[in-house]
């Protein structure tokens, strides 16, 4: 069967699957890298090396992939239709980004069914900023019909240093866009698969019971000596690395470094889901993982990747 | 004469960034013309979400040859003299000046400096550019590879002059003769000859250039749909901003939600609804109450009628009010009381403690200030200071904070408090601004001082005053606040005793507070009063009082009751347009030329007591008399409060004043008679004093 006749049969309408499908061919189409999600627990698909680390340096990327992202506080033990602590997003990332970027971006909504003769498709300004990559940028959360369903953003720094060239990021909510195509008011009522009857497997079918127990995990049962402990031992690794790594003008091991700032990160989210983070507190510990990832990058910027020889 | 059309087109450019940035396009490119002699006769700028655009007609084809010369130093002056004046001239050797002939100062330099016209389209090619560069968006970006800095990608620079393309360049973008119509609508480029030509085809390509017509269709289409379907709309002007900036034509559509979630507080669906959806709210013209409607704006002609956008937006606010539902049947699990210790964690001030502190510090002065507050209730006002901010720490209040005090004031009601509670909690914030309803209930009334008074008090205390344009606190619109609650219920507090208590009810609160760092700068109080001065001066001035009547009566010492201040200024500026008044304020002023003149001279001032027996014409003994009477009768209506006799009091002083003045000398030749006269203008000076300082009044 030839590449065309598989993306006819696809229906994103239908299959939150064929959903993914769908934009993973349009994007390789594109001339992307399709990865897959980085193996380690994240908030967001921008904390993906692919995405962080390789918005840094002088280097032409251009990668799509998937990222489960984890945000333990927005659990609702599977009661609300729409917020889940765990969920798909996927991520486009294009460096330098192209001047018909939002062209592409709107074509790639065609492709998944979003027609813009019928919906009512904006750009509405949304500065990023993540406090804890020490990152920013400029773009809009794009709207079809009232519901955000993407992000988008030009970065302007990443880890405090410029980039240069500019990457474009789009992040697509998988959930809400797939609610939006199927036409179902409750995320757990989303058809995974796209089978009918006894052959049908539903979001629900797969996640509920994960939302429910990760919610007690992640607002009762986690143990908070152990996460404040495994959040000290990250940072700790983390220096480590980028001490050891160090050769003057390059870096050697800047990537194992980021993963444990990644998981630093993660554990200061479980902790603040858990409750005993104070305001001042908070502030200190996002700091801390800033100070790594700041750190990560310049590390970064001495490698081959980040455009070091 | 001729006509420039220059159009920047960019990806969409955020609503709240547009107006200000098409005054910065015609301001900065108009300064760089007009520095260079190009003045036009007409100038107009609009923005839409995608482009800024800039026409100006009447301009001249070239700019005026300019002739200029220059002097320079003599000759034979220093080679650094000579050197600077080459320079500041643009020449290269002093060959190229001119030696001019002075028989008396000696031979000088002159440069002649011949500027000829330049023609518009080389100015304006140089000037685009250098606008486009130094453009001040509050917030820019780079993209791609390139290095020019815009709100968002440029794509486009439209620039003609007479229809004729002027070729610039910016970072790679090339000026052309072409725009874009709507995004959606008509996406080809489309060319242009000139501006009517550009302005007919824009808005056959969907884009309604001018962002007031922008809003005039939003508005105008919203009522008609709002009447059509038998409602009112819910009119918002921010809102109505907003939308204008977010679409090029603008298309209003209705649509409505489950009639279930009307049980939720107005206020919650109507900010849901605005906040993350830009929707307006609908209400039942004859009950005023809300319904399950509401209006959108959307950016397209859909084929299909707008069935799947009405569809989708209804979905969207379906989740919205669903989440805004569960926030509130959240919140009503738990009583605000129950939610004061999570108040710990919200820092009212690095320097002043918590909101934890606050409040209860608050309540404590609250329960002081219902003792001054005419039928306010001591314990409910204690109640309510203290629950003020509990719903800081609520699901909703968390998610919409500007719906602070409105949902305490529900959750009070849940919980079972008094009404007056639970609306002194809901309005304690109020007056927010110069036109919001101030609170009359009393113990609202308390609720509302004691929160502004505490901060004011505090930040003061800690020199976090406002400066110029700065003001993070919001302490000018505080003490707005306290002046308009006071004056507009005629609550008699003296403000400097309130704000000692305020002082003190900080140092009481303990540990978190470190007043002994408050600063020793300046003296609290009466800055405060100072503040509090300016702040009523600009009030009063904004309902029609004269400024120097005001001034004349904060002259007066111990000025901090507001309601007297006012019915001083009142009463004074009733007297002054009387025949006595006006005369007697010319002869007051008459008194205090002569003393300022006397005293100078002698180095003196006649403040003394008189002397009755040099008291000789039948004038200046008539006078004495009746400063006596008058001082007296002043004194006395003063103390009853009693501003109309007073001031009647003072008129009584017009006839012997006058009296005085026609008849006798001042400066006498006789030593002791002429001190003894200046001694009872002075008197009348201090007559008057009582009243206000008439020196201070113009006229």
């Amino acid at each position: 069967m030839n590449k065309k006749s598989a993306q006819t049969r696809l229906r994103p309408d239908l299959s939150f699957q064929d959903l993914i499908l769908v934009l993973q061919h349009y994007w390789a189409d594109f001339g992307c890298v399709i990865l897959q999600p980085y193996d380690m627990e994240v908030g967001a698909g921008t904390f993906h090396p692919a995405t962080t680390l390789r918005a840094l340096g002088p280097r032409s990327w251009k990668a799509a992939y998937v990222q489960p992202s984890r945000r333990p506080t927005d659990g609702r033990y599977g009661d609300n239709p729409n917020r889940l602590q765990h969920y798909y997003q996927f991520q486009v990332v294009l460096k330098p980004s192209p001047a018909d970027i939002q062209q592409r971006y709107l074509d790639s909504l065609f492709a998944i069914g979003i027609d813009a003769k019928n919906h009512d498709i904006r750009f509405v300004e949304d500065d990023w900023e993540s406090p804890t990559l020490g990152a920013w940028g400029l773009g809009w959360e794009v709207w079809c019909d009232g519901m955000e369903v993407s992000q988008f953003t030009y970065f302007q720094q990443v880890g405090g240093f410029d980039c240069d060239p500019v990457m474009g990021e789009l992040t697509y909510g998988l959930e809400r866009l797939a609610m939006y195509v199927q036409g179902v008011d409750n995320v757990y009522d989303l058809n995974f698969n796209g089978g009918e009857g006894a052959a049908k497997v539903s979001y629900g079918d797969i996640f509920l019971q994960a939302e429910q127990e990760y919610s007690r995990f992640n607002f009762e049962h986690a143990n908070t000596e152990t996460l404040a402990r495994h959040f000290a031992d990250a940072e700790d690794e983390c220096k480590a690395l980028l001490a050891a790594g160090d050769e003057g003008e390059r870096h050697t091991m800047a990537l194992p470094a980021y993963d444990q700032c990644i998981k630093a990160s993660h554990l200061f989210n479980l902790l603040d889901a858990r409750g005993v983070i104070s305001v001042t507190e908070r502030q200190a510990y996002i700091l801390r993982v800033r100070d790594l990832a700041k750190a990560c990058c310049e590390a970064w910027l001495k490698t081959a990747g980040g455009g070091h020889g | 004469m001729a006509e420039l059309l220059l159009e920047l087109f960019c990806e969409e450019i955020p609503a709240g960034l547009q107006g200000r940035a098409g005054a910065d396009l015609q301001r900065l490119v108009c300064e760089a013309l007009g520095e260079a002699g190009l003045v036009p006769k007409d100038a107009a700028a609009f923005a839409t979400p995608r482009r800024l655009m800039l026409g100006l007609t009447g301009l001249p084809e070239r700019s005026a040859d300019v002739s200029e010369e220059r002097k320079g130093p003599r000759v034979g002056a220093p080679d650094k003299a000579i050197e600077g004046f080459l320079r500041a001239a643009g020449l290269d050797s002093v060959d190229q000046a001119e030696i001019v002939s002075d028989a008396k100062k000696g031979d000088y330099y002159l440069a002649r400096i011949e500027r000829p016209g330049r023609q518009t389209s080389d100015v304006i090619a140089d000037v685009v550019p250098d606008v486009i560069r130094r453009f001040p968006w509050p917030k820019s970006m780079r993209w791609g590879a390139g290095s020019l800095r815009w709100v968002r990608p440029m794509h486009a620079i439209l620039c003609l002059l007479e229809g004729q393309v002027v070729a610039l360049e910016v970072d790679g973008i090339e000026s052309g003769n072409h725009t874009f119509g709507h995004r959606f609508m008509a996406p080809d480029p489309i060319e242009v000859t000139g501006l009517q030509d550009y302005l007919a085809k824009l808005k056959a390509a969907y884009v309604v250039l001018d962002p007031h017509a922008r809003r005039q269709i939003i508005i105008e289409h919203a009522r008609r749909a709002a009447s059509e379907a038998g409602l009112e709309l819910v009119e918002d002007n921010g809102l109505l901003d907003e939308n204008a900036g977010l679409v090029e034509w603008p298309v209003v559509m209705m649509g409505a939600f489950d009639e279930a979630y009307l049980d939720v507080p107005a206020e919650v669906l109507v900010t849901s609804m605005k906040a993350h959806q830009k929707c307006f709210s609908l209400r039942d013209p004859k009950t005023g109450k809300l319904v399950n409607r509401f209006v959108l704006v959307s950016n397209l002609i859909a084929e299909d009628g707008g069935a799947a956008i009405v569809a989708g937006n209804e979905r969207v606010i379906r989740a919205r009010l669903s989440d805004a539902r569960f926030f509130w049947e959240q919140d009503l699990k738990s009583s605000l009381e129950s939610r004061l210790p999570r108040l710990k964690e919200l820092i009212f001030h690095a320097k002043l403690g918590s909101v934890h502190d606050k409040s209860h510090a608050v309540a404590r002065l609250a329960m002081d200030l219902a003792e001054a507050v005419p039928g306010a209730n001591k314990k409910h006002c204690e109640q309510a200071a203290l629950l003020a901010k509990a719903d800081l720490v609520s699901e909703m209040v968390g998610e919409f904070p500007d719906l602070q005090g409105v949902m305490g004031g529900y959750y009070a009601r849940h919980d079972g408090l008094d009404e007056a509670v639970a609306q002194a909690i809901a309005q304690h914030y109020a007056p927010q601004g110069p036109s919001d309803a101030v609170p009359s209930d009393p113990t609202a009334i308390v609720a509302a001082l004691g929160d502004k008074l505490y901060s004011l008090v505090g930040f003061f205390g800690i020199d976090e005053r406002p400066t110029g344009s700065r003001d993070p606190y919001a302490l000018r619109r505080a003490a707005l606040g306290v002046i308009r609650i006071i004056l507009e219920n005629e609550l008699r507090l003296d403000l400097n005793r309130w704000f000692t208590r305020t002082a003190e009810v900080y140092r009481d609160i303990g540990e978190n507070v470190v007043t002994e760092n408050w600063t020793d700068a300046y003296d609290v109080n009466s800055e405060l009063l100072g503040f509090f001065a300016d702040r009523l001066k600009v009030y009063l001035r904004d309902r029609g009082a004269k400024h120097d009547l005001i001034d004349a009566v904060f002259a007066l010492p111990n000025q901090d009751d507001l309601v007297m201040i006012v019915r001083r200024v009142e009463a004074l500026g009733v007297f002054l347009e009387s025949d006595d008044g006006a005369n007697l304020l010319a002869g007051v002023k008459r008194a205090q030329n002569i003393l300022r003149i006397e005293e100078k001279k002698d180095k003196r001032a006649y403040d003394g007591e008189l002397d009755a027996k040099l008291l000789k014409d039948a004038q200046e003994k008539a006078l004495a008399k009746a400063i006596g009477e008058s001082e007296k009768a002043v004194a006395k209506a003063i103390e009853n409060e009693d501003l109309e006799a007073a001031m009647a009091a003072l008129a009584k002083l017009r006839q012997p004043v006058d009296a005085f003045f026609d008849h006798v000398t001042v400066n006498a030749d006789d030593v002791k008679l002429r001190e003894n006269r200046l001694k009872l203008l002075a008197q009348i000076r201090s007559a008057t004093l009582s009243v206000a300082d008439f020196t201070k009044i113009e006229g």
